[in-house]
């Protein structure tokens, strides 16, 4: 026998509700955006700005967001992964002027991706460091976490001065990442281009690894239920180690990126993100990649239009998105079920 | 020698400074459908969660198979071959049917024939497939919870009761599959509250109260005593039918 009351067997299969709305916003807020701007090149070049700045806090973001997701766990220090990402961009970059300063994209190529994969190494190794010393004694006690963590970014921040000194640190941008892509009256800056490329390909490789792999399966199930995961036979603190890692190489290449972007970074350069970066995994829901990746572009779109319109609101604007997205969905934009 | 698959022997488990079972005796027969029944706050649902590992027990031995599996971790005791099907069902509601079902079967693939007979019993599992599983209604999520449960044999089935919330009609069919689940002679220990659901289904029944074993026997030799069922659970067969 088979338990067959209330199906109708003939019926097509329903389809799954795909939440659109928050997707929408992006184009609106564009949209909207438009007017309020009153020019086409400066709408553009902001608009521009706003994703690349978006994508670049993604990429700094999205570890933190299954972190939290998977365990609970509020890690305030993250912000020590990306100065430090910047950091080590820097030291491997300085060295080579020569490849930096190249006209040939090639040669710029030579120098970056060393210096993205040294960023990403330290901090992930960072990261497995401080998950295993700063993390791992206080699992499930947040006040804990949130004091022990911020120790840890303190402790950081000092050891990065002690490290590279109390000054600020250039960071050479290669020669093929600088000036800008010119469309009639409209520049677009390249870095800005190359920003929202490598933010899109971390997204797609990102949501390919969550929705095609069996690791990716166990992510996904364990942000939501982690004690279920459990129950099924899959060791979930040897999977958050893992997350742990690789967000905070995701960090330490937002934070290589980030230097890059500004030609500088300080100590403290991560730390000053960290409110963003809070605001962003908020708006998107705890825990939820593809909320994070809209939340991202929203603030990144949202500080630019309003830095240009209203400047003296610049500081408060990405507060004010937060406060109106949580009125309109208290859980963020894409919660995560069961949390 | 007995055949018991589970034995718990005089187990107690605190929570934080809540001292909740005390002294748990009981034995699960090999091949069999054992209920545990009680009141609400006997400690059913605390005896299956120290079972697996997510409360750990504060003294007293699990065994299974012939193996002790008190200080074992939640995943190693999976590992040896016990499902749990938990009161809140845990299933992943971001994942789709067919997401669930694949990450319950450690082999990482399903078995076809298996599949087949899953969705004979359920032919929802079917039908929703490729939808997220947040959208079912709260019978199909007790199917997909059974059902993810079932996808690779188990030596033990953990289900803390299944026909909680659920419709008379559904109810009712759940009965039916767990009982085409019992020809298989898979082990199955039930939490259950709904006597009448108890009664078709055990061959066994443990009654608790208080964290502690108050009566132990088979289950039709309560289901035809009324004045014990109503002393040990406060009701009689015919308040259920």
């Amino acid at each position: 026998m088979s338990v067959t009351a209330q199906i109708d067997e003939t019926a097509p299969p329903p389809k799954p509700r795909i939440d659109m709305l928050p997707l929408a916003i992006i184009p609106v807020l564009a949209l909207v955006a438009i007017p309020l701007v009153g020019n086409l090149p400066g709408w553009i070049n902001l608009t521009v700005a706003g994703l690349a700045m978006g994508m670049m806090i993604f990429i700094m973001a999205s570890g933190l967001t299954l972190v939290f997701g998977l365990m609970d766990v509020l890690n305030f220090g993250h912000g020590a992964f990306i100065s430090v990402g910047a950091y080590v961009a820097a030291t491997v970059l300085v060295p080579m002027a020569g490849l930096t300063q190249s006209d040939s994209f090639l040669m710029n190529l030579v120098a970056l991706l060393p210096a993205i994969a040294a960023a990403m190494l330290i901090s992930g190794g960072l990261g497995l460091a401080f998950e295993r010393v700063i993390v791992r004694p206080v699992y499930g006690q947040h006040l804990k976490q949130i004091l022990v963590t911020m120790g840890g970014l303190v402790v950081a921040e000092q050891a990065i001065r002690a490290i590279w000194g109390p000054e600020q640190l250039n960071v050479p941008r290669p020669t093929s990442l600088r000036g800008a892509f010119l469309f009639g009256d409209v520049a677009i800056e390249k870095y800005r281009v190359f920003a929202v490329v490598v933010g899109g390909l971390v997204f797609f490789a990102m949501m390919l690894v969550l929705n095609r792999t069996k690791i990716g399966l166990l992510i996904r199930a364990g942000v939501e239920n982690s004690e279920m995961v459990e129950s099924l036979g899959y060791r979930i603190r040897r999977l958050f180690i893992g997350v742990f890692a690789v967000g905070s190489a995701l960090a330490g290449l937002g934070g290589a990126m980030w230097g890059l972007y500004q030609e500088t970074v300080t100590a403290a350069t991560g730390a000053q993100m960290m409110v963003l970066i809070f605001i962003v995994i908020i708006i998107g829901g705890l825990g939820s990649v593809g909320g994070c990746f809209i939340g991202a572009l929203l603030v990144g779109l949202v500080a630019n239009y309003v830095g240009f319109l209203a400047p003296k609101l610049a500081l408060g604007s990405n507060i004010l998105l937060m406060v109106i997205i949580l009125l309109w969905r208290p859980r963020g934009l894409y919660p995560v079920a069961n949390r | 020698m007995s055949d018991a698959l589970l034995s718990l022997k005089g187990v107690n488990t605190h929570i934080g400074r809540y001292h909740i079972l005390h002294g748990v005796d009981f034995e699960v027969p090999r091949g069999a459908v054992s209920m545990l029944l009680g009141r609400n706050g006997a400690g059913k649902t605390t005896t299956l969660r120290t079972i697996m590992g997510l409360w750990r027990a504060s003294a007293g031995q699990i065994m299974f198979d012939g193996e002790d599996i008190t200080r074992l971790s939640t995943p190693e005791i999976a590992q040896r071959g016990i499902a749990y099907v938990p009161e809140s069902m845990g299933i992943f509601a971001d994942l789709t049917v067919r997401e669930n079902m694949l990450l319950a079967a450690r082999k990482g693939t399903i078995d076809d024939t298996r599949l087949g007979w899953i969705f004979k019993l359920f032919p929802a599992m079917r039908r929703f497939w490729s939808l997220p599983a947040g959208q079912l209604s709260g019978g199909q999520k007790q199917m997909l919870a059974v059902s993810r449960a079932i996808i690779e044999p188990r030596k033990l089935l953990l289900i803390d009761e299944p026909s909680k919330g659920l419709a008379p009609a559904i109810i009712a069919n759940m009965i039916s599959a767990f009982a085409e689940l019992k020809q298989t002679e898979t082990t199955i220990l039930l939490v259950e509250q709904n006597f009448n659901f108890a009664r078709q289904l055990g061959d066994s029944v443990a009654v608790m109260d208080d964290g502690r074993i108050v009566h132990g026997g088979a289950m039709a030799a309560l289901a035809a005593d009324a004045s014990l069922q109503q002393q040990l659970l406060g009701l009689s067969l015919s308040a259920h039918q």
